[in-house]
């Protein structure tokens, strides 16, 4: 699923003393089956552009395309349709649901499609031994430790199938180590044809050779060449099928 | 079939946020079925009261005639009813005797009649069973009454009136038309009021009519208006016990209010995962929506079966002294357990349905909001 944006513009507090334009006009395309990591320091944008991506905001000018259809102006139930269908996220802090057990918190995107719950509990099963978390099911998510939390998240946006991943600083909250595990869990991922796309500022992510192309952000633009091809550092990876271009807008 | 199984996770999702909360959610269970306790307390009692004294009163006389003197109710002599008796439509006619007793020992008063229904000997008396209870008086015991001469007259109980008459007859002291002269000093020939019957009960009106143009110092007093009076003072009273539970009730709405639109960091926040996730606005509102259903159903049933218990089995324990009126004699009765649609529905209204509103418009005005808040 190709991801395309042109001229795309995001204003906060439209209109009122505390306006803020978070994204400055951003074109660019996101090519299926990669991964694509936007860099940038706090406050360029990363995080907009992704929740924008991933139909959980709307742009204020500009249009977003899936595969050639145009998000942007598309009503909320259409844009929660294709979020739920699309996207799988995997979020700074985690946000899992405390109180909830890690098998529930898995199967929550379901809900709203509701499979019937034999099945649904085995999906979730599966996903949860596919990432070494078998055992945690019961568990309230609170007992688990920065790592698992971040897997049981992983499960949890994989619940519903999405062909996109999106990952907002995933490694924020996690040491080398497991920023590593973590980043061998997104290769496995891309391995299966999901197209992963990460915000992150750390070096550790953006200079992984999992990457395969980093776009470079700063004051709500794309900035640099945008199209940084990691191939060269990741010879088992298959080339693009197109040259990713970030262009400033 | 993915409707029903899609509403199931809905309430199952909605069931573990309860319990994620059990404080909050327990306090704020208390304080509902409280309210809905106190309220269908004073609606149940007072209405199962309204309800009994028609009962009660179904057998009551339709018309009664009063003598009034001066304006105030006087004896009636006994040729009155030979002048009634020429009115047309007018069917049974009988001289009553009855009065009210003052008795020192209790501080009470009494109703004392004469009962020409049931045999009495001059020195036997009928009791009410709240006089048997206040005086320590069984079948067979004695009890003595002066008379309006000043001399002590002893009687025998013959019996106690029956439990379930108890409302009104708890005062009540029945004796033959003999001792009831010897005591109150009235003269044969004299009688308190006359009761009638109407052959035609859509005449009654009409007979009154005829009944105060042929004997103009006399009034006429309908079993429908004694009706409407019991009806009028259980209203007042019920009003009154309202308006104390008013801050209460003002209470709780505040409180729910406060609660409802005080959405707290976290629930706003989880609102936003769940939309993130692929909730729509409509899954996040019907499953707030069945949160509230099932606050405001499990308090209103527990609050009602709470009342009705209360009520129907404990004798109302609660608001006894002011729904129930006797200053010394308080009948000791069970009235009999009902269930009113239309009361039922109207209390159900008034504190279901605005517990429901006061939480979901918060709820949709945080839901409509773009997720990408749980982004930051």
């Amino acid at each position: 699923m190709t991801i395309e944006l042109r001229g795309v513009r995001k204003a906060f507090n439209q209109g009122r003393p505390n306006e803020l334009w978070a994204i400055r006009g951003v074109s660019l395309t996101i090519e299926p089956n990669r991964v694509t990591c936007l860099k940038g320091p706090s406050g360029s944008g990363k995080t907009t552009l992704l929740s924008l991506i991933g139909c959980l905001s709307r742009p204020t000018s500009g249009r977003i395309r899936l595969n050639g259809r145009m998000l942007s102006g598309l009503p909320e139930r259409f844009l929660t349709d294709i979020r739920r269908h699309t996207f799988g996220f995997i979020f700074q802090r985690f946000n899992l649901i405390q109180g909830l057990s890690v098998l529930e918190n898995v199967m929550l995107p379901a809900y709203p499609l509701a499979p019937p719950y034999g099945k649904l509990k085995a999906s979730a099963r599966r996903l949860l031994a596919d990432f070494g978390l078998e055992g945690k099911a019961g568990n309230p998510v609170e007992w688990l430790s920065g790592g698992e939390a971040q897997r049981v998240a992983i499960c949890r946006a994989l619940m519903n199938d999405p062909q996109i991943l999106i990952a907002d600083e995933p490694t924020a909250h996690l040491d080398s180590k497991l920023s590593e595990d973590l980043m061998a869990l997104l290769d496995r991922l891309r391995q299966a044809g999901k197209t992963i796309l990460i915000s992150s500022h750390d070096p550790l992510v953006f200079d992984s050779p999992l990457v395969e192309r980093v776009v470079a952000m700063r004051d709500g633009m794309v900035v640099g060449p945008g199209d940084e091809s990691r191939m060269q550092r990741a010879p088992h990876l298959p080339p693009p099928s197109k040259e990713g271009r970030g262009e400033e807008g | 079939m993915a409707f029903a199984r899609r509403q199931q996770y809905l309430i199952d999702f909605t069931l573990s946020s309860l319990l994620r909360r059990k404080g909050r959610n327990l306090g704020l269970l208390l304080v509902y079925s409280l309210i809905v306790f106190m309220l269908s307390s004073v609606m149940l009692f007072t209405h199962a009261l309204r309800k009994e004294a028609g009962i009660i009163l179904r057998d009551a006389p339709q018309i009664v005639l009063q003598r009034i003197e001066v304006g105030r109710h006087a004896l009636m002599p006994a040729d009155y009813l030979e002048k009634i008796g020429r009115l047309r439509g007018v069917g049974e006619k009988k001289g009553r005797l009855w009065g009210y007793f003052y008795d020192p020992a209790v501080k009470a008063n009494y109703t004392m009649m004469v009962a020409d229904w049931r045999a009495l000997a001059p020195t036997e008396v009928v009791l009410g069973a709240g006089i048997a209870r206040t005086r320590g008086l069984g079948e067979g015991d004695y009890i003595s009454f002066r008379s309006s001469r000043g001399e002590p007259r002893s009687f025998r109980v013959k019996g106690l009136l029956p439990a379930e008459s108890e409302l009104v007859s708890t005062d009540l002291v029945l004796m033959s038309e003999q001792a009831f002269r010897a005591i109150f000093g009235i003269a044969a020939g004299y009688y308190t009021d006359v009761t009638l019957s109407v052959r035609n009960p859509r005449e009654i009106y009409k007979v009154a009519e005829k009944l105060s143009l042929a004997l103009p110092d006399t009034r006429p007093i309908l079993r429908e208006e004694i009706l409407r009076t019991y009806d009028n003072i259980f209203s007042w009273r019920q009003g009154i016990v309202f308006v104390l539970l008013a801050g209460a009730v003002l209470a709780f709405v505040i409180f729910a209010w406060d609660k409802a639109s005080g959405l707290s960091a976290e629930e706003k926040r989880e609102i936003g995962i769940l939309k993130a996730l692929g909730w729509e606005t409509g899954d996040v509102l019907r499953m707030k929506y069945w949160e509230g259903a099932v606050v405001s159903l499990a308090a209103f049933f527990l609050g009602y079966l709470a009342a009705y218990l209360h009520v129907f089995y404990g004798s109302a324990g609660l608001f006894e002294p002011v729904l129930k009126g006797w200053a010394v004699l308080y009948p000791e009765f069970r009235l009999v357990p009902f269930l009113d649609g239309p009361q039922l529905a109207t209390l159900f209204f008034f504190t279901v349905f605005p517990y429901m509103v006061a939480t979901i418009i918060p709820i949709w005005r945080a839901s409509i909001t773009d997720p990408d808040a749980v982004m930051r």
